[in-house]
């Protein structure tokens, strides 16, 4: 059973927490160029480590509020809890933010209001 | 719906001296068992394969089988990184069904269900598929008219499927708690008859044994450390025992699908969580079939043994560590002790965790990738064991023909960009 530090209530156990999965995907704009394979990427297409997983968690059985976690998929161990709308703040947190794929794919661009020519080029591999 | 002349690729044993029969009992039996053979060779790697099966499981064991049997593509290799069957084949709780509710699934997990009702004749390995009956039961209102419409559906793609009063199913499954006074009680339910279960490393052995006859290499302990690629072709596999060279690799590994994909330098839109399963002490016989709830998370089988066999949801958070979270076999056991009281003193002997790719629709991919040769055949989350023939009888196909036949077809990794989902979330239910 894991333990898991909500940021507002302490050290609680897994029972009293809902997990949301991956941490970090940004919502494309409603007005945006991107294509269909792209779009997927945000709706369908998932990290899925062996290792440290930056992914959202809620305390759905106490103070119903969202948080992320990193955690590692293998020992099941807890890096950090960090607020909603933060960046890890680890050094593996934070490695295993800018590694993803997702950093760089058009998808992500385009939740940000990002000039046009920029979106254009996909450096996605898939 | 599924056609009626599949081709089985029934051949029959090469080595006839490895048959099994009652004769060949009989006969070992006068020698003290001392002279069977072993059922399949410890394979060392060639330089080079036509095609090349990464996982030995039993889907990618039925996949090198069919691959020689119906399509005769015999010089193939299976590289499996522990042993036959020691994944989620030797994990799973053994249930065998084909009621799903879109055609897209019943057309493919009836395809499987045809070829197990003949399997054990054609591998000539008992596999000890038992046509037992899997009873789905409902405990609301809702959910019985939600079933009965499932029901008509699955009907109208000719797969036999049943709505049982609970008066009926008080008769079929007497230890059953029939009290309408429980927290989740009984109302109804359906029953495909023609459900049931197998034994799951007997299918992995049988399908190991029949493509090793027909000159299959299977390499065990060899795990896959990278994939290699030349512009947008696969050409070969790294491996713990060296470069195995090869234009056409079908990757058939269950959870660790989107490692594979990401040494391809693609990706998968899976989940990769473990899903749970015990066995109890064994009892004398009190159940001769196979129930499943969906509300209250639990399924139970009772093995040939006696075991009871149980199982329940994935875990909700992602994990390759092949144990599972606490709170899910305490549930699952809560609700199996409500349904079945006569359970509430029974010792459970092991408990252990299968790491399952889960899909965002709950089907699986069967799909032909980016790069050129490189097949995957994953995304079964929590079902894949009663697909078992059937997956493996298409993926063959696509990997022998590069292009996926009219069952795979709706299964290409392509249905995330054009939103053809394939939705079973609900009626594959939780014991999908």
């Amino acid at each position: 059973m894991l333990e898991i530090k909500c940021p507002y209530c302490g050290l609680r156990d897994e029972e009293e927490f809902g997990c949301g999965g991956e941490a970090h995907i940004a919502r494309p704009l409603a007005d945006n160029p991107i294509s269909d394979k792209d779009f997927a990427d945000y709706l369908f297409y998932r990290d899925n480590p062996k290792g440290l997983f930056l992914e959202r968690w809620r305390h759905s059985a106490g103070c119903r509020r969202w948080f992320n976690v990193a955690r590692d998929t293998v020992s099941h161990q807890i890096l950090e809890v960090y607020p909603m709308g933060a960046k890890p703040s680890t050094k593996a947190g934070r490695a295993a933010y800018e590694a993803s794929w997702r950093r760089q794919s058009p998808a992500e661009a385009a939740a940000r209001n990002i000039p046009q020519k920029t979106r254009k080029t996909s450096t996605s591999k898939r | 719906m599924a056609e009626s002349n599949i081709d089985r690729g029934v051949r029959a044993l090469r080595d006839r001296k490895k048959h099994y029969s009652i004769f060949s009992l009989a006969r070992q039996a006068r020698n003290y068992h001392q002279g069977w053979q072993q059922a399949w060779r410890h394979a060392e790697p060639k330089a080079e394969y036509d095609a090349i099966i990464i996982g030995g499981g039993g889907h990618g064991l039925a996949t090198a089988y069919y691959l020689a049997s119906v399509h005769n593509m015999t010089n193939i290799a299976v590289i499996e990184k522990g042993w036959l069957g020691g994944g989620n084949t030797g994990r799973n709780t053994t249930i065998i069904r084909s009621n799903y509710l879109w055609d897209e699934s019943a057309s493919i997990y009836e395809h499987a269900m045809k070829l197990w009702e003949g399997l054990a004749q054609d591998l000539n390995f008992n596999i000890m598929f038992s046509q037992r009956g899997v009873l789905t039961i409902a405990h609301s209102e809702h959910e019985l008219k939600e079933m009965s419409r499932r029901v008509h559906a699955i009907r109208l793609n000719g797969i036999d499927s049943d709505i049982l009063s609970p008066e009926e199913i008080k008769k079929f499954v007497p230890i059953m708690n029939m009290d309408q006074n429980i927290r989740y009680p009984v109302m109804g339910g359906f029953l495909q008859k023609r459900g049931g279960t197998a034994r799951h490393d007997a299918v992995a052995w049988g399908y190991a044994r029949a493509a090793d006859d027909m000159g299959v290499d299977i390499i065990q302990n060899c795990e896959v450390t990278g994939l290699r690629r030349q512009g947008r072709r696969i050409v070969g596999v790294e491996t713990t025992k060296g470069l195995i060279k090869s234009r056409k690799v079908g990757c058939v590994v269950a959870g660790h699908s989107s490692i594979l994909a990401d040494m391809a330098g693609i990706r998968m839109p899976i989940a990769s969580r473990p899903l749970q399963a015990l066995v109890s002490e064994p009892i004398k016989p009190i159940l001769d079939t196979v129930i499943m709830s969906n509300a209250v998370h639990m399924y139970i089988s009772q093995s040939d043994k006696g075991e009871m066999v149980l199982g329940a949801g994935v875990d909700k958070y992602n994990s390759y560590a092949q144990r599972g979270s606490f709170p899910v076999p305490e549930h699952m056991l809560a609700a199996a002790v409500e349904l079945f009281p006569v359970l509430s003193r029974l010792r459970m002997l092991r408990h252990w965790g299968g790491i399952v790719d889960t899909c965002p629709d709950a089907s699986p991919i069967i799909s032909r990738t980016d790069i050129d040769g490189l097949y995957f055949n994953c995304g079964w989350g929590t079902g894949g064991f009663k697909a078992t023939p059937g997956s493996g009888h298409v993926f063959a196909d696509l990997i022998a023909n590069d292009r996926p036949n009219d069952i795979a077809a709706p299964y290409a990794l392509s249905r995330f960009e054009t939103g053809l989902l394939i939705d079973e979330h609900g009626a594959a239910g939780v014991a999908h």
